[in-house]
């Protein structure tokens, strides 16, 4: 069953009547509808073209959300062999809503965080939605402290709402931990390189993001605060979400150009969860070509790399 | 010689600072509510003389208070982009910084200066809650990274008064960036050597407590001071139930091990001249009337530092 966006709603009522068509034809050998579906298909196609050509930074924000789209654990499943879980932050538990451990791209052994936000009501529970708490931060600076102690390339793909606001995460020092986290990914001597696969959702995203590269699916969104959130602080009315998600120039277009993003890997028509399998594809050669780049690069060199790209952030406004 | 610098200098420093403030106004505590002479307020540097709150200090008045004499040069941070994201709510980005320039008479929400603490070379910036609510965005990333790169060339200890809600929306994705900014700025100091040691006051939260304001070698709160990631207004909201009293402030942060320390303002100089001087290797502070400086005290500039012009 597809999950259709607000949006999509013409399109949803196309598709279904194509479907409709075609399941009426399947208990009955006399008609034929074939002509009638193709015509519908073809015309779903053209509105799906029509509608992700031109996306708003809002409707991105809800393909970056979308329940379908393929998360953390998806790309791990497909992109890595010998992928082996690594577990707890050795001070107080293990946080689910951070994935982690060794794998390999290819033959290459790398080290592999990111959040995962789960797939039906008992994944996104036990995932917390893919909300971080500390636990979750120390467990990755674990990670990429032994990662850069063995030369092992850190890959981090990001998709969470933001850290996880609530008592025990403040009291276990939720600030500390991010502060902590980004301030790994900036000292460890081995590449960094990230992918925004879905929302990059304020520090909860810099903690793991804070790379050589970044990397940001077309219609994945990184944010200093959600719309909604931006909403009710400078509207004073979260229904204002469009207005503020257009404001924040959230999109993986407008952070190319600002140069917080370096690469933007194309989505199939319709969003990454259209066509997983064409998008883990794409976020794989892209996580190839990125670590490449940096294969004759020595510790200071990598570190100095990622600083200077940090120092120089800022430089490039949008054009009016 | 002694009466100048000790007493004459800190009040023409705090005369500048206060500019509008009239002599005969009084103001109210917002912790017990006693109706306070501002010139008693002041002069207990904005702790209330009947329930010892901590009311809101600007960065000039912290630093004529702390320095010796009241003096400092300020260090000059290099202009961002102005309004990069041509950002707009329900008014315009650039209208609402110079309203926060008109309402402060300050340029953004970091100050940065360097000066003596008793006889002890620092450099030190302070965050202002009263310019857009001390709001991190590019001014006052560059404002730390300059503070950082000053004191890693003149080898002094960088002290930073945090004070914010958070990052500066405006600013959309560039205020995020200033959390991997400001912890470069940290490393810098960390590599040299060099002891970074914030003082988080009222309130600190959001992206600055999550960046450079937990990432001190000391962490000092003043007391009472509001310190979180996420506010307790988000969290009540989040697990619908009320939060206990004294949840995310300074004290309860002590006994949850995220401070070294929570200090009252009035002993907080003192305590920051003992606390760097054993850091930096230095003999004991000499308490009391102290000799006038020499030129060799002032290292790193030949002139005896001046407050800067403020008019521009
Ligand atoms: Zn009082």
């Amino acid at each position: 069953m597809t999950h259709y966006l607000d949006f999509e709603r013409p399109l949803a009522e196309i598709e279904g009547k194509a479907e409709e068509l075609r399941a009426m034809a399947r208990g009955n050998d006399e008609m034929d509808v074939e002509e009638e579906a193709a015509a519908l298909d073809a015309k779903a196609a053209t509105l799906l073209a029509e509608l992700y050509g031109k996306l708003t930074p809002w409707r991105k924000c809800q393909v970056a959300r979308h329940p379908q789209r393929p998360h953390c654990k998806d790309y791990i499943e497909a992109l890595f062999t010998e992928y082996t879980p690594l577990a707890g932050d050795r001070g107080f538990a293990d946080d689910q809503a951070v994935m982690g451990g060794l794998a390999r791209l290819d033959d290459r052994p790398v080290m592999v965080i990111g959040h995962e936000k789960g797939h039906d009501t008992q994944s996104r529970l036990s995932r917390n939605f893919g909300m971080a708490r500390p636990e979750g931060y120390r467990k990755a600076i674990r990670l990429m402290e032994m990662a850069g102690r063995f030369g092992l390339p850190v890959v981090t793909l990001i998709d969470t709402p933001g850290a996880y606001p609530g008592k025990g995460a403040e009291e276990r020092g939720q600030s500390e931990a991010i502060a902590r986290s980004t301030e790994a990914c900036l000292r460890i001597g081995v590449p960094l390189v990230s992918v925004v696969i879905g929302e990059g959702g304020s520090g909860g995203a810099v903690a793991f993001a804070t790379a050589n590269r970044v990397a940001m699916l077309e219609h994945s969104v990184y944010s200093v605060i959600s719309p909604e959130g931006c909403a009710s602080i400078l509207w004073k009315d979260a229904e204002k979400m469009r207005e503020a998600a257009e404001a924040l120039r959230l999109t993986a277009q407008d952070l190319l150009k600002l140069g917080v993003a370096d690469r933007i890997i194309p989505e199939p028509l319709g969003g990454a969860h259209r066509d997983p399998a064409a998008t883990m594809a794409a976020v794989k050669s892209m996580l190839n070509t990125m670590l490449s780049e940096f294969d004759e690069r020595d510790a200071a060199q990598l570190i100095a790399d990622r600083r200077r790209k940090y120092l120089n952030i800022g430089s490039k406004g949008l054009a009016a | 010689m002694n009466w100048i610098t000790n007493y004459v200098r800190p009040r023409i420093n705090s005369i500048f600072s206060r500019r509008e403030t009239p002599e005969n106004l009084w103001s109210k505590c917002d912790g017990c509510g006693t109706m306070l002479f501002h010139r008693e307020i002041s002069d207990n540097l904005n702790v209330c003389t009947n329930c010892n709150h901590h009311m809101h200090i600007t960065p000039r008045d912290r630093f004529a208070a702390l320095f010796d004499g009241g003096i400092f040069s300020e260090v000059a941070v290099p202009e961002p982009l102005s309004d990069p994201l041509q950002f707009r709510d329900q008014k315009r980005y650039p209208d609402r910084l110079k309203a926060a320039q008109r309402d402060t008479g300050e340029k953004e929400a970091m100050l940065v200066a360097t000066g003596e603490i008793g006889r002890t070379p620092i450099v030190a910036a302070a965050q202002d809650f009263s310019f857009m609510a001390g709001s991190m965005g590019m001014y006052v990333g560059n404002a730390i990274i300059a503070a950082a790169e000053e004191a890693v060339r003149l080898g002094r200890p960088l002290i930073l008064f945090s004070a914010a809600g958070g990052a500066r929306m405006q600013e959309g994705i560039l205020s995020l960036m200033q959390m991997p900014r400001t912890t470069v700025a940290v490393q810098m100091l960390k590599e040299a050597g060099l002891p970074y040691i914030v003082v988080l006051t009222h309130p600190t939260t959001g992206g600055v407590t999550a960046s450079y304001a937990m990432l001190g070698d000391i962490q000092i709160a003043e007391p009472e001071a509001l310190i979180c990631f996420a506010g307790p207004r988000v969290i009540e909201q989040t697990i619908r139930e009320k939060l206990p009293e004294g949840f995310q402030r300074a004290e309860y942060l002590l006994e949850h091990g995220m401070l070294d320390r929570v200090t009252d303002r009035r002993e907080m100089r003192k305590e920051l001249i003992v606390i760097t001087r054993m850091l930096m290797q230095m003999p004991p502070p000499t308490w009391g009337d102290l000799p006038p400086p020499g030129p060799e005290t002032v290292s790193g500039s030949p002139e005896p530092a001046t407050q800067t012009d403020r008019s521009g």
